[in-house]
């Protein structure tokens, strides 16, 4: 039953993916509403399997990669469409829901492991750490992405040659007005995740820190963000400077995410939640 | 009915002749009053455009009507010789695709420009205000409009600028998104800029400022656009309100270098700056295009990004021209088929006229009836006509042969004795 349901999932996402990239070529509004619409059938699929999931293992299910890619790609699609309905540069879409595809893949492909769950994560207050945590990067994504078309539109126009993208992408203004949005929401995020993780960490482990590789990379990530915003709100730092520091965040977001199950090891790492039986 | 579309355009007639035939339509009113007069044209508009003179007309007899519009052209001071060395006629399909050309501006000196659809649209509405048109004309220019609008809305033939001051309003719109609330500023004064300065107006600039080496020449400016002028002095200051700046004055040297920029970018906080640089000798140090969020372009950039949307319209027009191809099939198909219509008319008539004889034969025949007796005696006569004629009027409207028109209808009317070529008395006595 849940795997029917992310089938569905898949199948909306890899769609709207299709109607996305179509917009981008034809540039027709049809296509782009179409693909919205999709989009949310599919988080509707989406998130009807995340609580069967989260019901029949009676925590959220993010003891593995491809647990937490489910959940992941929950979170980025729930925040393009926000995004999408209060602030519509729909150009984004071309890259969120080929990305939310490309992550619900990964929960399929990646095995799916069976163990005993450490108590860790059955807790209510992890829950909302991971939430929160996952969130954050999922606003920080779509920042990221926004950055990449800032990138391609700002050379276009400093180079001067007004081919393909030139047409289809957004005004600089839009998309450096993305940027500051996502971050202003991302940012408060992504500082809660981090704050609930280090409660509940002096709760059960008796510190705030531990010299965790998850949380180093992290509060990297963070500083890096942390920086950007200051700099946005006192100096005035904005376009590329900001674009590639939105990016620069988020590829260390992603080293730190994909990293807890490659090579680290510590409490954070996905091979510690789940005991070899 | 026949179409028949006739006149002249910039690519057949000198600006002369274009001038004497559009003086012809200035009053339109008289204009349409002489010409409904003639029997051959049963509906007509005439429009004139930038660029051309056309009319055209739906007409049972197309010779006669374009005999007779032509004689309209030659009157007053236009030589015969003249009007036919660059009169076109075009008709039926050619006329339709002709017309769809013109109103999608497939047919203009500056391909996609957007008056033309209203000049039309102006005309039409002088047209049936003196009730020139007709049903074919009316569905025939509401088509057009529609295959107007779809061309600019499905193609990017209207997308492009191809002019160097839209084109520099169209890179404003890349960088700000809208311009509404920005500040531009005119450095010096020409024809070039003050275009696109009033480009930029009527696409929503919020404020206007007009720098120049005279300050009463400024004045002058920034009153017509609805400004504020200062001196050339202040231009360094101007840096941090302005966001839109063309420059276009004589001066031998650069006004702005890199670093005067560099310096006002970070006291405005870096918000972005356009220049616009349409001198020559250049106004703007080129240097300044390296600086983060500042973008200059000089004319010849601009050249390139016109030259660029030339090609792009031309590439858009090869669409635009199938789309218009397509849709003048759609409307020669409704065409024929309003040629059917006198003959199903024709057909029905005939039915009831039997009808309504043979009933009153038979009632004479028959003892006095009741009311609702008479009454099922005429649904049954109508119901037997209405059936037998049903499958005949489908073959009429579905089965027209659009290449052969007439051959059907002509089987059909020959079949029913529609035109009365036998004598039906004669042969019922028979």
């Amino acid at each position: 039953m849940v795997n029917i349901l992310i089938y569905l999932t898949l199948i909306a996402y890899f769609g709207a993916t299709a109607l996305w990239l179509a917009f981008f070529l034809a540039q027709r509004d049809n296509l782009c509403r179409a693909g919205a619409w999709l989009l949310g059938i599919g988080l509707a699929f989406h998130t009807l399997a995340l609580i069967a999931r989260t019901w029949a293992a009676g925590y959220l299910p993010v003891a593995t990669m491809g647990q937490t890619l489910l959940v992941s790609a929950w979170a980025l699609v729930a925040a393009f469409l926000i995004l999408y309905w209060l602030f519509p540069i729909k150009v984004l879409g071309a890259l969120s829901a080929p990305l939310a595809a490309l992550m619900v893949s990964g929960t399929i492909i990646l095995p799916q492991e069976h163990g005993v769950v450490s108590p860790l994560l059955q807790s209510l207050w992890l829950t909302v750490h991971i939430i929160l945590a996952l969130l954050g990067n999922a606003a920080l994504t779509l920042a990221c992405l926004g950055g990449i078309f800032y990138l391609v539109q700002e050379r276009q126009l400093k180079a001067k040659r007004f081919g393909f993208f030139y047409r289809r992408l957004p005004s600089l203004e839009q998309l450096d007005a993305l940027n500051y949005w996502c971050l202003t929401i991302g940012f408060p995020l992504l500082t809660a995740g981090i704050i609930s993780g280090s409660l509940y960490a002096q709760h059960i482990m008796g510190s705030f820190w531990r010299w965790d590789p998850k949380e180093i990379l992290t509060v990297l990530a963070w500083l890096i963000y942390a920086v950007l915003l200051h700099e946005r709100l006192a100096a005035g730092w904005r376009g590329r400077k900001a674009a590639i520091m939105a990016i620069c965040g988020f590829l260390v977001l992603v080293i730190t995410f994909i990293s807890s199950t490659l090579w680290i090891t510590g409490y954070h790492s996905f091979s510690s939640f789940l005991k070899q039986p | 009915m026949n179409l028949v579309l006739l006149g002249l355009n910039h690519k057949t007639a000198p600006v002369a002749l274009r001038e004497k035939v559009a003086g012809l339509l200035t009053d339109l009113d008289t204009a349409y009053q002489d010409l409904q007069n003639q029997p051959a044209l049963a509906e007509l508009v005439l429009y004139a455009t930038c660029n051309r003179v056309e009319g055209v007309c739906a007409t049972a007899e197309p010779d006669a009507a374009i005999n007779q519009i032509r004689a309209f052209f030659v009157s007053h001071d236009i030589s015969e010789g003249d009007l036919d060395a660059s009169l076109y006629t075009h008709q039926d399909r050619d006329a339709v695709q002709h017309l769809f050309r013109v109103a999608a501006s497939l047919d203009s000196l500056v391909i996609g420009e957007p008056q033309i659809l209203g000049q039309i649209k102006e005309a039409y509405r002088q047209a049936t205000r003196n009730r020139a048109t007709g049903p074919i004309l009316n569905r025939l220019l509401h088509k057009t409009f529609s295959v107007a609008k779809r061309v600019r809305r499905e193609t990017g033939i209207g997308g492009h600028a191809v002019s160097i001051s839209y084109a520099a309003v169209t890179l404003g719109r890349k960088i700000f998104g809208s311009l509404a609330g920005k500040t531009a500023v005119l450095v010096g004064a020409g024809e070039m800029a003050e275009l696109a300065l009033e480009h930029l107006k009527s696409d929503g600039i919020g404020r206007i400022i007009v720098a120049n080496r005279t300050l009463e020449r400024g004045l002058q400016l920034a009153q017509r656009f609805g400004g504020e002028a200062v001196s050339l002095e202040e231009l360094a200051d101007q840096l941090l309100h302005a966001d839109i700046i063309i420059s276009s004055t004589g001066s031998p040297q650069h006004l702005l270098t890199r670093d005067q920029v560099k310096g006002a970018m970070r006291r405005r906080k870096y918000r972005p700056l356009f220049f616009i640089d349409i001198a020559v000798p250049r106004d703007l140090d080129p240097a300044i295009n390296d600086l983060d969020n500042v973008y200059l372009y000089n004319i010849d950039d601009l050249k390139e990004v016109v030259e660029f949307n030339w090609q792009r319209r031309q590439q858009e027009a090869v669409k635009a021209e199938r789309l218009v191809a397509a849709e003048t099939v759609k409307f020669l198909e409704w065409l024929q088929t309003l040629e059917v219509f006198p003959t199903i008319i024709a057909l029905k008539e005939k039915a009831d006229r039997i009808c309504e004889a043979e009933l009153e034969k038979t009632l004479k025949q028959l003892p006095p009836l009741t009311e609702e007796q008479r009454q099922s005696l005429e649904v049954l006569t109508q119901s037997i006509t209405q059936k037998l004629l049903h499958d005949p009027i489908i073959f009429l409207k579905g089965y027209h042969h659009p290449q052969r028109p007439t051959r059907e209808l002509d089987t059909v009317r020959r079949l029913f004795n529609l035109d009365l070529d036998r004598d039906t008395e004669l042969t019922e006595e028979d």
